[in-house]
């Protein structure tokens, strides 16, 4: 028997680091494990004792690409637990800065990260030698999500100004009139976007998969909902522990996430989309159709299509929320710290982002649970590596390589926020 | 593959990527950047990963795993000059709060199965392993001193980058002082670079760009206990995002908990 090994140091392209082994026996694919093995920052360890007024800013420090998406599951939860609901003007602003992360983040990973594995460059600067204006484009867009990011979160990266109870500055209806036709800008952009990648060579591939992802009573979802599945799950945040379960394998720092019941399954824009597609705007689902996604998506390649269409949504949801601003008289909702459990889930760019915290009665942490988006993919990720991989095994090893890097891509994997590093190694026995 | 330009990498140890984000958040210059040096290696951008000598080296992350002490004894063989960005690097970051925990009982915490897990007791900055050529504070980095950092390096000169507190930016900005309505703030003590953000957006700051150059930070705590702060609040202030940057270790060790 030949053992044939190949070692590709991490993969490129994903936030975080982390490593690949394929085990090919006879000929066959008998497995596959995405290995992330970054060393675990703790974070679940080192948030006890702190107080529930610092953990936005230090939750923000799980990933510099979703900085929000951590910090509204946190203040979700934290007001749950503290029995506060922040409605009107407040919750449309924490909409709309999570649409800001969705621009920025999909348009990083869209033409920045996954477009040069569908044409055929190591990078998208590489790719602007032959495609400068689409990738100009792309960095336009980035900055415009990333801009929203800065007006209502003060800075891009890790924004200083989410607090429990809504924000410590709320902005002037006057501070949205620049951003506004950026805006406006950034959605023609997103639309040729979209049409663009449509056209992009896609692999032949479907699976029948379990999607997950909040659903809301008539929004397409963003920090609140019930989580729901294309089978029979519809269940309430706090009911999570009960249908899912995290377990530690030896070839991984990250945790993995399961259904009990049914084992793997998939979160993020194909499971939003999936699961919300009748909650987008009557003008998206037609340029849905138009680019033939209309009866839903199954082919995570085409993931790329879906999280353009994303920002599209983001760009429209972001500029309905601004024309419908008024300036609300505080910028946060008073809070009582209490004795208690509190949960908040909330869609992050990669999917559903869970948490769980215990209070002490003056609002000090005694336990934090994080389940991120990554490592609840981690077995769907691995499912369709050896889907994708077993028809290719008599290929040469960097075809199988290429090919099941792009796979690992599909998933836009934050690999820091779920712990992390990928080392792509082929054993052949 | 050599064409004239100075050879850039960018290096990941424990961190979120924020830092190295910056690089592509810089929009309206990465073209141009990448037009000006040659990105050797930039594994969160480009699956193009040149092997070394390279010109300048950029480091994200602290160093928590015996592996990473190794690797970056490695990266700093390939590199001329070798600059930290950001807080992790810098100071330990964040996750050098286990520094003051036991490691086994934070990991006991977190993971079902202890055992499968291997990491450093202390989370270190780069400094603590090999010599440094520069160190760009913030958590995060601010993209403009960035780039200045990296302009400088080429060019052979010394980066400009202001060593004074985040107060000298509240004035330049002619934001009104929050301490004086009574809120704590760690701007006098804390490294200016982010723009003063968080007293625009009327909270006190919390540090994350760690200390200035010699900080009183006795005087700022003293003001802090006067505003009614804590001891506890105070010793979590100096002890979050920089808590191994020795003049904040020094002040939040001096205060209870």
């Amino acid at each position: 028997m030949a053992t044939r090994t190949i070692r590709v140091g991490y993969l490129a392209r994903v936030e975080g680091e982390g490593a690949l082994d394929l085990h090919i026996s006879d000929g066959r694919l008998a497995r596959a494990e995405l290995r992330i093995f970054e060393p675990p920052r703790l974070f679940e360890a080192l948030l006890r004792g702190r107080s529930y007024i610092e953990t936005p800013d230090i939750i923000a420090r799980i990933c510099g690409i979703c900085p929000i998406a951590y910090q509204m599951s946190a203040v979700h939860a934290i007001e749950n637990a503290f029995g506060v609901t922040v409605g009107g003007q407040l919750r449309a602003l924490r909409r709309l800065i999570y649409c800001g992360e969705w621009i920025e983040s999909h348009a990083l990973h869209v033409v920045m990260l996954h477009a040069p594995d569908f044409l055929g460059y190591p990078d998208a600067i590489a790719m602007a030698r032959d495609y400068g204006d689409a990738v100009r484009s792309a960095l336009a867009l980035k900055k415009t999500g990333n801009e929203l990011l800065r007006l209502l979160g003060g800075r891009e990266i890790h924004p200083v100004n989410v607090r429990p109870g809504g924000f410590y500055r709320v902005p002037e209806r006057s501070e949205f009139r620049p951003i506004t036709e950026q805006l406006m800008d950034a959605r023609d952009r997103a639309i040729d976007l979209v049409r663009w990648v449509a056209t992009f060579p896609f692999p032949d591939f479907e699976r029948d998969y379990e999607f997950i992802a909040l659903r809301h009573a008539d929004e397409y979802p963003f920090n609140e909902g019930r989580i729901v599945s294309n089978r029979d799950l519809d269940i309430d945040i706090a009911d999570y522990d009960s249908e899912f379960e995290e377990r530690h394998v030896a070839h991984s720092t990250a945790l993995h996430s399961l259904l009990k019941r049914r084992g793997a399954y998939l979160v993020g824009p194909l499971a939003r989309y999936a699961l919300n597609f009748d909650r987008l705007p009557a003008a998206i689902q037609a340029l849905a159709a138009e680019v033939g996604l209309a009866d839903g998506c199954q082919n995570p390649f085409r993931s790329i299509v879906v999280r353009a269409l994303e920002i599209v949504f983001a760009c429209e949801e972001a500029l309905r929320l601004i024309g419908m601003y008024e300036r609300p008289e505080e910028a946060s909702v008073q809070i009582e710290p209490r004795a208690a459990v509190g949960f908040g889930c909330t869609e992050a760019p990669r999917g559903i982002c869970w948490h769980r915290y215990e209070f002490e009665a003056d609002g000090t942490i005694r336990t934090a649970r994080i389940v991120p988006p990554t490592s609840q993919n981690q077995l769907s990720i691995e499912a369709d590596l050896i889907a994708v991989a077993a028809p290719l095994v008599s290929e040469p090893d960097d075809v199988i390589r290429g090919r099941c890097e792009q796979s690992i891509r599909n998933y836009d994997p934050c690999i820091s926020c779920s712990t992390h590093f990928l080392k792509l190694s082929v054993r052949r026995t | 593959m050599e064409d004239g330009r100075p050879r850039l990498a960018v290096w990941k140890f424990a961190s979120c990527d924020g830092c190295q984000l910056s690089l592509l958040d810089c929009e309206d210059e990465l073209l141009a950047l990448a037009g000006a040096v040659r990105i050797a290696s930039f594994l969160e951008a480009s699956s193009a990963v040149e092997p070394g000598p390279y010109d300048l080296s950029l480091v994200e992350g602290s160093i928590t795993s015996e592996h990473d002490a190794r690797r970056i004894r490695e990266v700093r063989q390939q590199s001329k000059y070798l600059v930290t960005i950001g807080a992790c690097a810098t100071h330990g970051g964040i996750q050098a709060l286990r520094n003051f925990a036991n490691v086994n009982e934070f990991i006991a915490a977190v993971y079902a199965s202890p055992e499968y897990i291997s990491t450093l007791a202390n989370s270190t900055p780069i400094a603590a392993h090999v010599p440094v050529d520069f160190e760009l504070q913030g958590c995060p980095i601010n993209k403009t001193q960035l780039l200045e950092v990296i302009s400088a390096f080429l060019a052979g000169r010394k980066p400009a980058i202001a060593p004074h507190s985040v107060c000298i930016e509240c004035k330049q900005r002619g934001t009104v002082c929050v301490m004086v309505l009574g809120t704590p703030c760690l701007g006098p003590v804390t490294h200016a670079g982010c723009g003063a953000i968080c007293p625009r957006y009327r909270r006190g700051c919390y540090g994350c760009y760690g200390p200035m150059e010699s900080p009183n930070t006795a005087a700022l705590a003293h003001e802090w206990r006067a505003l009614g702060a804590p001891p506890r609040d105070i010793r979590r202030a100096f002890r979050t995002f920089n808590a191994m940057a020795e003049p904040f270790l020094k002040e939040s060790s001096a205060h209870g908990d």
